[in-house]
């Protein structure tokens, strides 16, 4: 006697329901601009607030340089490290000086050359130099160390070729770093922001256009006619797909254009990855949508429960392999995880396929989970 | 066009309620809104499902059309087992839910195909069934205007011509009528019988209105989630002929001879009703031997047709009796002269972005008056209000109350006023005690004085039963008498009630406009905003308002008197509205 509701008309009247649903979500988009805002000014505004804002490359660092007496050598070395672009280096004639600078946040790295240098030099010897750098910032101190022992270095072996002396370094490190030559920080930051993004614009638009719906008390006309639930979810997740789409589309027109982010994969793993995973923010929009009944609530719910662990657990800015071990658990049910790796790959390394396959196949099962969750919580009732 | 389907159920039922039940769990405590609810809903009439708000109408709806399931019990919708079978249910019915489920951002033609798509209408019979919708509401000049842009009365014909794409075998509408002018009201009626009369469509309505009760062919009167009766509306009214009288007595003044009949022993029931008193007595009473004031006893007293509503009251006085209350106020009436303005609104017009919810409103109101400002929905009411409270500055035009301009006026002009928002604006989580204490607080009551107010409120609106209960577990005709008192306790010269009795009993009702012609009779102004046409009979002059405009402005008398005609002697203030709509519509 009961009929479950997937079964209840034949496929030219399911049709027909389903294509009445998207014309009506296509009408609403286009005459409500909050859900067009959504998908094309937030990701802009968000890109341009990150990609010009925020950098973790560590250039022009203002680094004191303390000279006791100054000689040939010291003139040079200073030289050198003006030459170098990640220093803007202010000299001192004492420690006491540049230390009181670094005390008042105006110089984040000293470099001491003692009274002996310019004779220790001229000696032929190494002679030590003292290095202090703000660690407050642990992760910026240790770009600065490394990069202050790069120009120590590199200027230690032009002075030494200048000379025509052998080169004193027992062991040279070469470096070759893959991927991304040039360590621009915005190289692997802007393709982690898309997944950001995407995942902001996924689940606020679901969450907000179905709480709208029961806000306006059009969705309990709605729950009253034989449409069934599949359709009616279908009617929403569809529609969003292309605008959330859209939204992609400017995202990576504006790494790749706006930002010369490099694009060494193909477009067709980058979008192919891209709506797998638009799919999954979709989803917990709505099943964020089963629970929060009006706009305010659910808008709180999607940036709380999506934006947030995306942007701090999803790998983008923080480094997973370095979390506590719970948390880096905690990590694998962040969808966004998977595809930033994807992303960064894809952007940077180009089709890795085990990389991309693995990820991709975790957001396939995250996809499943969620939908087969909201069809089953998503009811025709009122409670 | 005949409803489709095959006819699966024999019997003369298109729906059958067996001992349903239903609570919601709100915040821990349980409230019951169906207790063993049993009713049958017979085919091709129009079943009226009549109580005031939180009766369990709507709850009793949602059950219908599967949105709920019940507790316990069964609903049989056309011989199929709502809870067993939702699809099947949805597919032969329609239903108009209370806010009506229209897209405001999609136009008219839009939404009648996103409905006709839902209901799997095929293609080639929406071109004439839309020409019939469109015909029968009015709308066809409108199709291509955003649903949002409609006014009240338009948005709820299109909902109902939303629900009715494909012709359902019953449709099932939840309070299509509430706030909708009466022009427009009239309107919905007339469709919902050409349907039942054309289609053979069951209809199952509700409605607080206890005047539509009459237009239904079978009633279902609910009140506090049980049924107190069904029958047709006669089966209703006739128990109470020979109880309804009409009383009529030239130059007196009408409010406190209410008052004086409505307190005299034997007097079930005493409203303003037309040119005079309408009063229902206790069975087997004799009208003139009922205690009636002297005065009065030899006056014009003629038997009058029983209504439904007289049965109504009379079932609930027999649940909850009052005791007499001695009333000196009211004699004390003739004492207040109406002279100087103390509400003056001069061409006041009020936009928002290219609208004009107020054009060009003009009125004043005199100390001591109870002032109505009726209209429906949409009509521009509740903008006026706002403006004359302060809340909201005008576009244009000039604003005075008790001599000053509210919106730059100190404190101290504020403090003269008492304000009633509409839904009784309370803190629900604090008791009824709490919120006394909060609000005379907010208007700088303290010590002595704040006990002495707050022991005057417990007494005056019998709350003291109520004290420590949380305000938002006490029935609404106390929430409603809590709001006023919050509003009094500052004792305020002008009290502004918005919407003051939405939704409320009708004896709750009938204590409100008691308490404020009380008020009134000690000079408190009083300026109140309804929807229910019959409350204005309580008003000393009103005005009535459509579409940001003022129609008429008068004594309840007055506009009533502009409207006699030979078919209708004594027409109501209804009648006259209709009326002032219909003039209105035909100068355009």
């Amino acid at each position: 006697m009961s009929r479950t509701d997937d079964n209840n008309s034949g496929p030219a009247l399911r049709l027909m329901r389903l294509k009445g649903l998207m014309r009506k979500e296509a009408f609403q988009i286009i005459r409500d601009p909050s859900s067009i805002a959504i998908a094309f000014l937030l990701p802009l505004v968000l890109l341009l607030l990150f990609g010009y804002g925020v950098s973790l490359d560590a250039e022009h660092v203002p680094a004191g340089v303390v000279v006791e007496l100054p000689s040939a050598q010291t003139a040079s070395f200073t030289a050198a490290f003006a030459n170098s672009r990640y220093f803007d280096p202010i000299t001192f004639d004492n420690i006491h000086k540049a230390e009181q600078a670094a005390v008042c946040g105006k110089i984040t790295a000293i470099v001491w050359l003692r009274q002996g240098f310019g004779k220790d030099m001229l000696s032929g010897g190494a002679p030590p130099i003292g290095v202090i750098v703000n660690g407050v910032d642990a992760n910026n101190a240790r770009i600065i160390e490394g990069y202050l022992q790069g120009v120590w270095i590199t200027w230690l072996e032009q002075y030494a070729a200048s000379l025509g002396q052998p080169q004193k370094i027992p062991v040279s490190l070469e470096q070759r770093v893959w991927y991304n030559p040039e360590v621009r920080s915005r190289n692997f930051l802007v393709p982690g922001l898309i997944a950001i993004i995407m995942t902001l614009i996924g689940a606020l638009l679901t969450a907000m256009v179905v709480a709208r719906e029961w806000e306006r008390g059009t969705m309990e006309a709605l729950m009253v006619t034989p449409v069934s639930v599949r359709d009616i979810l279908l009617g929403k997740l569809i529609p969003y797909f292309i605008l959330g789409m859209g939204g992609m589309t400017l995202s990576v027109a504006m790494a790749v254009w706006l930002f010369d982010v490099p694009l060494r994969g193909s477009f067709l793993v980058l979008f192919g990855s891209s709506a797998l995973f638009l799919i999954v923010a979709l989803a917990m929009g709505l099943f964020i949508s089963t629970a929060a009944k009006n706009q305010f609530l659910a808008g709180q719910a999607a940036i709380i429960s999506t934006f947030l662990p995306a942007f701090m657990l999803s790998g983008f800015l923080f480094y997973i392999g370095s979390m506590p071990k719970p948390i880096q658990w905690f990590t694998h049910i962040v969808a966004a995880r998977y595809f930033v790796n994807i992303l960064q790959t894809v952007f940077l390394a180009g089709n890795i396929w085990p990389v991309i396959l693995v990820n991709c196949l975790a957001l396939l099962i995250m996809a499943v989970v969620l939908l087969t969750l909201v069809r089953r919580r998503t009811r025709k009732r009122l409670e | 066009m005949q409803p489709d389907g095959v006819d699966l159920l024999q019997g003369t039922n298109a729906l059958e309620a067996r001992a349903v039940s239903k609570g919601f769990r709100i915040k821990g405590r349980l409230v019951q809104a169906l207790d063993a609810v049993s009713l049958d809903v017979k085919r091709g009439i129009v079943t009226g499902l009549i109580g005031p708000d939180a009766a369990g109408k709507t709850t009793l709806m949602r059950l219908i059309t599967g949105l709920l399931l019940p507790e316990a019990g069964s609903v049989k919708v056309l011989g199929i087992d709502v809870a067993l079978d939702p699809i099947g249910v949805q597919e032969l019915i329609s239903y108009m839910p209370q806010r009506f489920g229209l897209y405001e951002d999609l136009t008219v033609q839009e939404n009648l195909d996103l409905y006709a798509d839902l209901q799997g209408v095929p293609m080639g019979l929406r071109t004439g069934r839309y020409a019939e919708l469109m015909h029968m509401t009015g709308l066809s000049p409108f199709t291509g205007r955003l649903a949002g842009r409609l006014s009240g009365g338009m948005k709820q014909k299109l909902g109902l011509a939303c629900t009715l794409v494909r012709a359902p075998r019953l449709l099932v509408l939840d309070e299509p009528t509430v706030g909708v002018d009466p022009v427009s009201r009239r309107e919905l009626w007339a469709i919902v019988y050409r349907l039942v009369e054309d289609e053979g469509m069951t209809v199952l309505l509700s409605t607080s209105y206890l005047d539509e009760a009459e237009r239904c062919s079978d009633v279902i009167l609910i009140h506090q989630g049980k049924i107190l009766g069904q029958s047709a509306p006669r089966g209703f009214s006739d128990p109470m002929t020979g109880r309804s009288y009409q009383i009529k007595v030239p130059d007196i003044n009408k409010k406190s001879l209410q008052t004086r009949v409505a307190n005299a022993p034997g007097v079930v029931d005493a409203i303003i009703h037309g040119g005079g008193i309408r009063m229902v007595v206790e069975e087997g009473a004799d009208p003139v031997a009922t205690g009636l004031p002297a005065d009065i006893s030899d006056a014009g007293i003629s038997p009058v047709p029983p209504r439904f509503e007289d049965r109504f009251v009379d079932l609930l006085r027999q649940q909850r009796p009052v005791h007499p209350r001695s009333e000196a106020a009211p004699q004390a009436q003739a004492a207040v002269a109406h002279h100087d303005d103390i509400i003056v609104v001069k061409n006041v017009k009020r936009r928002f972005g290219d609208f004009y919810a107020v054009k060009d409103v003009t009125f004043s109101v005199k100390h001591g008056e109870v002032f109505g400002l009726l209209g429906a929905n949409g009509a521009g009411k509740s903008t006026t209000f706002r403006m004359l409270c302060g809340l909201l500055p005008a576009s244009e035009g000039a604003l005075q109350v008790a001599g000053r301009d509210l919106r730059r006026a100190s404190a101290g002009a504020r403090a003269r006023i008492g304000y009633m928002a509409q839904r009784f604006s309370l803190y629900e989580d604090l008791s009824v005690l709490e919120n006394l204490r909060f609000f005379s607080s907010a208007y700088g009551l303290y010590g002595k004085r704040q006990r002495a107010r707050i022991d005057w409120a417990m007494e005056e609106f019998e709350l003291a039963n109520y004290a420590d209960l949380k305000s938002g577990d006490v029935p609404l005709g106390y929430k409603q008498r809590l709001a006023l008192a919050a509003a009094m306790m500052h004792e305020p010269e002008i009290l502004f009630l918005d919407e003051p009795t939405s939704g409320v009993d009708p004896l709750a009702r009938r204590e409100f406009w008691h308490r404020i012609n009380a008020l009134s009779a000690e000079g408190v102004t009083v300026l109140v905003t309804t929807h229910f046409m019959e409350e204005a009979e309580y008003c000393d002059r009103l005005v009535i308002m459509a579409e940001g405009k003022i129609l008429a402005q008068g004594t309840p008398e007055e506009i009533r008197k502009r409207f006699r005609s030979e078919d209708c002697p004594e027409p109501t203030l209804e009648e006259a509205f209709i009326g002032l709509i219909e003039t209105q519509q035909n100068r355009m």
